[in-house]
């Protein structure tokens, strides 16, 4: 369609509104030969400390309206102008060249912004050539005596299109005037799209020809939902995206209303709804999404991120200040999972034909029992600060669990008796993720407290197909009724012991897994904080009667993951309609 | 002259908000700073300096500091570093 155009969603929304086209101001200058240096240093110095205030004013503008975080930036800008190696090179040239002092700004900056935009290993130095642009436009224009267009002047509604947006056009932006903005350039993690989303105001970068396209008035939409303008649109596509905005707006609103909410279904039946995180770190955007609480805290990261083996007092801090800040509810935390795809330098692992198949995770912390126990003694430390649960990864034998328990013991009493205080209610389970544990998960579940199913890795074992390899990704088949068979094996061998089954793969967080999983007695979901709110609200519209019928059938009568896939969405599209 | 060399740890390096910050820290003295790596010597007063050398983690540099308040000009840049969590 000739009327549209894409680009990179940066800032979710729907806008329409007419075009305010941020052009750049004319920056053009003669290169001159002056005679009197010190008098053009002197005005070179003049323009330092005008920008330096219009920066101030931009800064404080920014603190205002974004937070410290985003006027952070306008810091950096200030040290910018105050570079001693940067206005000291440009009255270099004033005086050794004898040129203007824009001559000089222009070719120093060039010199600079080419320096960053060069280091194509790095996104991030490469972007801060925009910040260097961006400061010396403005030394440049206080030169010329020339006023930079300010977005802060908007006063109706409009949709700002520019080549790029500075950090300082951002922070004047109003966002009751400014609907929507899209650019030329820039990524997702540009300073324009971050600011876009801290602002909440849709906006599409990277359109590469937008403003040249578009002029001064036109009426457009953003649909920054599905990163596409639509040029003068027709009536009826203004009726469509109005619906469209009208819509995103009330899910949206239907979905922030659930952060507090209880995870419950139609029918009142809780289940948990517990997020996935790598790091301490994540633990505020698990709060923000309300999870129930953590279902997999991946502890190899603090080995994969560190130089050499972590020191039980690094690990402890970093249990105890995720158990802390998740304020006593259920963080389940798996032991090193080091090995199949993760290498760890300083491990010294040989090089395997089937690393998945081969040594790794609780394998090597049976092995390698010292590092083993290093772990659980800051575990087990941290235990009194919260509800901790720990699970060891990649048991496919009863024989495996019963020695790691027995090393938990142990460590247990070595900590008892050192006079250290250790949580009484911690909770012992395992991963199942191989078959074998899976299909013998009635003698598991006499001994372990809990289960949590790893679905990424029990698919790819269960269909000896390579999550890796291309290939064979057609055989990645969560609703397989085989894979289904054995997750309801695991799950009704836990309630049978009066033990519990939680999931924390890929499928836990899938709008299609999930009326299944409900359905099955999963009691455990856990994602990406990212679609908690999303899965709480599907769940609150399901009867667990009716999933629990339909989770039978797709098991019983189902032959194809097809077959399975058509069945669920039948039966979702009823209960959706009917709520 | 009072020169202390680091090894940074920090995952990102010595980027933005650190670099900020110690270029804010080596600003208030009157010596003269320098921070070295790899064989290249930028002054430590200048972001764009400090920028350009694109220090990443596990890298290791040396400041050097010069004139009447070289010590406690060495001293509160460790600080700063430590503080920012980028060397121990």
């Amino acid at each position: 369609m000739a009327n549209r155009l894409n680009g990179i969603p940066a800032s979710d929304g729907v806008a329409i509104a007419p075009v305010y086209l941020l052009t750049e101001p004319d920056l053009s200058f003669e290169t001159v030969t002056v005679e009197d240096t010190a008098a053009e240093i002197a005005r070179f110095e003049q323009a330092i400390a005008q920008t330096t205030e219009e920066i101030t004013a931009i800064r404080d503008i920014a603190l205002e309206s974004l937070g410290a975080e985003e006027a952070q930036v306008f810091e950096a800008h200030l040290l910018v102008v105050a570079d001693p190696e940067f206005t000291d090179q440009v009255k270099g040239q004033v005086k050794s060249d004898k040129v203007n002092a824009e001559t000089a700004l222009k070719n120093v900056s060039d010199m600079f912004i080419q320096i960053f935009a060069s280091m194509e290993d790095n996104p991030y130095m490469q972007e801060r050539a925009a910040d260097i642009k961006d400061v010396s436009e403005r030394m440049l224009a206080a030169l010329l005596g020339v006023k930079l267009p300010s977005p802060a002047t908007i006063s109706e509604e409009v949709i700002v299109i520019a080549h790029d947006l500075t950090p300082s056009d951002t922070a004047q932006l109003n966002k009751k005037y400014v609907k929507a903005f899209v650019t030329n350039i820039g990524g997702r993690t540009s300073h324009s799209a971050i600011m876009a989303r801290s602002l909440e105001i849709p906006a599409i970068v990277g359109t590469k020809e937008i403003t040249s396209i578009v002029k001064d008035g036109d009426l457009i939409i953003v649909d920054a939902l599905d990163g596409e303008v639509i040029l003068n649109p027709t009536e009826d596509e203004i009726k469509t995206y109005e619906a469209k905005g009208a819509g995103y707006a009330d899910q949206k609103a239907e979905w922030a209303k659930l952060v507090e909410a209880e995870s419950v279904t139609k029918d009142g039946k809780h289940v948990e709804l517990a997020a996935n995180i790598g790091t301490p770190k994540d633990v505020v955007g698990v709060l923000e999404n309300g999870a129930d609480g953590v279902g997999l805290y991946r502890t190899e990261f603090l080995y994969m991120d560190s130089a050499d083996f972590p020191t039980e007092d690094e690990q402890y801090e970093a249990y105890k200040a995720v158990l802390e800040s998740m304020n006593g509810k259920g963080v389940v935390v798996r032991t090193m999972d080091i090995g199949g795809d993760k290498e760890l330098p300083y491990l010294h692992l040989p090089e395997e034909m089937n690393p998945f198949l081969g040594y790794r995770a609780i394998r090597i912390s049976l092995d390698q029992t010292d590092m083993f126990k290093t772990q659980l003694r800051a575990l087990l430390r941290a235990s009194v600060h919260g509800d901790l649960r720990i699970m060891f990864p990649m048991i496919a034998t009863l024989q495996e669990f019963r020695s790691a328990k027995k090393i938990y013991d142990e460590t247990k009493a070595e900590l008892i008796s050192e006079g250290v205080s250790v949580s009484e209610t911690i909770q012992v389970g395992i991963m199942v993720e191989i078959p074998a544990a899976a299909v013998l998960a009635k003698q598991f579940a006499k001994e372990v407290d809990f289960f949590s199913i790893g679905t990424n890795d029990l698919i790819q074992y269960t269909m000896a197909a390579d999550r890796m390899n291309e290939r064979v990704s057609y055989l990645y088949q969560p609703y397989n009724p085989s894979i289904l068979t054995l997750i309801k094996n695991v799950i009704d061998a836990s309630h049978a012991e009066g033990k519990w089954t939680g999931m924390c793969g890929e499928m836990a967080g899938d709008q299609t897994a999930v009326p299944l999983l409900l359905g099955m007695g999963l009691d455990e979901f856990s994602m990406s904080a990212t679609s908690i709110l999303r899965t709480r609200s599907l769940i609150s519209k399901l009867d667990s009667n009716e999933m629990a019928a339909l989770a039978d059938k797709a098991i019983n009568e189902c032959a194809t993951a097809e077959e399975v896939v058509e069945l669920v969405e039948e039966a979702v599209r009823k209960a959706t309609e009917e709520a | 002259m009072e020169k202390k060399d680091f090894h940074v740890i920090a995952e990102t390096g010595i980027h933005a908000r650190p670099a900020t910050l110690l270029v804010q820290t080596a600003s208030k003295f009157s010596s003269d700073l320098n921070l070295e790596y790899k064989g290249k010597s930028v002054n430590l007063k200048s972001i764009m300096g400090v920028m350009s050398l694109g220090v990443g983690q596990g890298a290791d540099v040396t400041i050097t500091a010069e004139g009447a308040d070289e010590a406690a000009a060495i001293e509160a840049v460790a600080e700063t570093m430590k503080n920012e969590g980028l060397s121990e």
